[in-house]
């Protein structure tokens, strides 16, 4: 067994009834490595991680790492890691979502957690397609592309996660794809350790739906594409927009500093006392 | 002189409450408000969320971590907190919403007394499900059935829901705040054994698993899938099966500890009424105004809705031959009165639903046309 896996077994929940729900090639085992590779690398306890998911594929990532897991409703992971984080602040709270999740049903949970700048940090995995329940077209499907429910062709504009978050105040965003892992890896320890709401995208395949219903190919073609379109931040600088056009910026896109939520409220509970005692 | 919502904050507070998520609502918002002031100055947390939903995710969240929280809503704030609902009670969390019942259906109206949600209480969320409710008539009891409604979601691991009106919410009474030695407060029952041998959805004489707080060492998972005694998702009929089957029993098997109800004048009472809310204080009224007269009349109040109170209606069934329930709503506990009387006893109903309450009047108008 290399090092690498070895580290990964050290997080697993071996009395789990394995094999795990995804399909051969999925992205999301990716994602799940990086992760605990981040969390290793920061020493973290256990004990003091608490990871939190929605419903999909995505939501049952939790279940097979030996943390504090939370399997919570669809959308509302970002809720529930609220209440979490500010009843017991010292927790480390993590929150893997998958775009259906984190942009379409729980599009107003999260902005509101960016805006508010709870110390989370939300990892999104985005495959451009609600996979768990059959390939229906979701709100990262680019426009004329085909799901289970545009069949003909999807005539809406799809959202762009990272650039959502940066405008709703997220003091950290970073994008990444499953294609390229050691990015992956950095990205989420850096989010982890940042102060305030952080939020990764994890741009990642499904072939079994996306690919299928597209004729994009297996996994490995997917994750090729992601290698031929993904563009650094830092070259994406230099570039025109119509250059840009149809790539994804990769990266750090936001790294900056706001009053963070719990710090603000133990103030309010100084002035609180401070009213209270006089 | 306390309102009835003030009456609630203090309950939940004396309770041990010390998380508050919720959504401003009409009639329920000055438990937000106080709320607010009061949580951080006890070292508690006070959130706005963007919406109901998040509100009982956020309280659910809370909870988990090992602090006792609570929300508050109305109408059509409850509507949208059946999802999470749902949740607490299949991961057995424990947690207190208040519903400070408006007319509905919708936005209906917002600052009028209704007492419409009493089946959306019971059946709201989706799936079988058990569920504890509680009312209040008085301000003094929005204090008690606070208390009582944290300690019983603590002690069976559940959500508890009270259910009061708008009258009964924004209504000033004198009240005196209880001893604090008085007050018997209920904390959960944590696990005594090591992590590794911690079965977090374990069935026990009691069919209440002990619950360990997220960060004290007892990693464990908690979903809202069907699980197994680990909390592990299972598709098994042999681990689904006991499992809802426990949750069910967690409840019935303790009636005894759950179910309220006061009885005035019902020993000798040839018409007894069922009534609850602030109803409950017209039909009081109601009942001394037929005894002056000479009517054998009596009053069952009830204070615990669900599970609902069989026992209290079997009992009032031995003397009474008619039942009347009048009720803010087109008919929801009478429906229940009716099963459990079973054609003993004539069961007579009196509704009201354009947002005025139910008068003394009315109802001793009612009293006349039976007897």
């Amino acid at each position: 067994m290399s090092e690498v896996t070895k580290l990964i077994h050290k997080y697993l929940r071996h009395d789990k009834k394995f094999p795990h729900v995804w399909c051969p090639g999925c992205g999301i085992g990716i994602m799940l490595g990086a992760l605990i590779r981040a969390i290793d690398r920061i020493g973290y306890e256990k004990d003091e991680v608490v990871l939190v998911s929605g419903i999909g594929c995505s939501g049952r990532l939790p279940v097979y790492v030996d943390f504090n897991t939370l399997h919570t409703t669809h959308g509302r992971a970002l809720t529930f890691a609220t209440g979490v984080k500010l009843a017991k602040p010292s927790l480390k709270v993590i929150v893997i979502m998958g775009d259906g999740d984190a942009v379409a049903i729980g599009g107003n949970h999260f902005i509101h957690a960016a805006r508010r700048n709870i110390d989370v940090t939300a990892i999104i995995v985005n495959n451009s397609i609600y996979g768990m329940t059959g390939g229906q077209y979701s709100p990262t499907t680019p426009y004329g592309m085909r799901s289970s429910t545009t069949i003909y062709s999807n005539i809406e504009q799809d959202f762009k996660i990272s650039e959502l978050a940066v405008t709703a105040g997220a003091v950290f965003v970073g994008r990444g794809t499953v294609y390229h892992a050691k990015l992956l890896d950095s990205l989420i320890e850096k989010a982890i350790l940042k102060e305030g709401f952080s939020v990764v995208e994890v741009i990642s395949h499904c072939h079994t739906q996306y690919g299928r219903q597209n004729r994009l190919g297996t996994a490995v073609e997917m994750m090729e594409w992601q290698r031929d379109n993904a563009v650094p931040v830092e070259k994406a600088a230099t570039m025109k927009p119509e250059e840009l056009q149809n790539k994804m910026v990769i990266g750090i896109l936001v790294n900056k500093e706001l009053p963070v939520y719990q710090n603000e409220y133990d103030k309010i509970r100084e002035r609180a006392k401070g009213i209270a005692g006089r | 002189m306390l309102q009835g919502n003030e009456a609630v904050v203090e309950g939940a507070l004396r309770a041990g409450c010390r998380f508050f998520a919720g959504y401003p609502i009409t009639p329920a918002t000055e438990i937000s408000e106080i709320l607010s002031v009061k949580l951080p100055q006890v070292d508690g947390t006070f959130i706005q969320m963007e919406d109901e939903i998040a509100s009982l995710g956020a309280v659910i969240g809370a909870s988990l971590a090992g602090v006792k929280s609570m929300t508050a809503t109305s109408g059509p704030g409850f509507s949208l907190m059946q999802e999470n609902l749902g949740f607490a009670i299949i991961a057995e969390v424990p947690c207190v919403i208040v519903n400070v019942m408006r007319g509905g259906p919708s936005t209906g109206l917002p600052t009028s007394p209704s007492q419409g949600d009493v089946m959306q209480a019971r059946w709201g969320t989706h799936g079988d499900h058990p569920i504890i409710v509680l009312s209040a008539s008085t301000v003094c009891e929005c204090y008690d059935i606070t208390i009582k409604a944290f300690n019983l979601s603590e002690k069976f691991r559940t959500p508890v829901i009270v259910l009061i009106d708008e009258v009964v919410g924004h209504m000033r009474e004198k009240m005196a705040l209880s001893d604090e030695a008085e007050v018997e407060i209920f904390n959960r029952l944590k696990p005594t054994v090591p992590p590794e041998w911690y079965l977090p959805f374990e069935d026990t004489p009691s069919g209440i698993p002990a619950m360990a707080n997220f960060g004290e060492g007892y990693r464990y998972h908690v979903t809202g899938l069907t699980h197994d005694i680990r909390g592990f998702p299972t598709s098994r009929p042999d681990e689904i099966g006991p499992f809802i089957d426990r949750l069910h029993r967690k409840i019935s098997q303790h009636f005894s500890e759950i179910q309220m109800a006061e009885y005035y004048e019902t020993e000798d009472a040839e018409l007894t009424i069922v009534a609850y809310g602030c109803v409950a204080r017209s039909a009081r009224r109601a009942m001394i105004e037929a005894r002056e007269k000479g009517l054998k009349v009596g009053l069952l109040k009830l204070i615990t809705i669900w599970p609902f109170v069989r026992s209290a209606v079997e009992k009032v069934l031995k003397t009474s031959k008619n039942l009347l329930v009048p009720e803010m709503n087109m008919g929801q506990i009478s429906r229940e009165v009716k099963r459990v009387n079973r054609g003993v006893a004539k069961v007579f109903t009196l509704n009201k639903v354009d947002g005025t309450i139910i008068t003394p009047e009315e109802i001793g108008n009612r009293i006349k046309e039976i007897f």
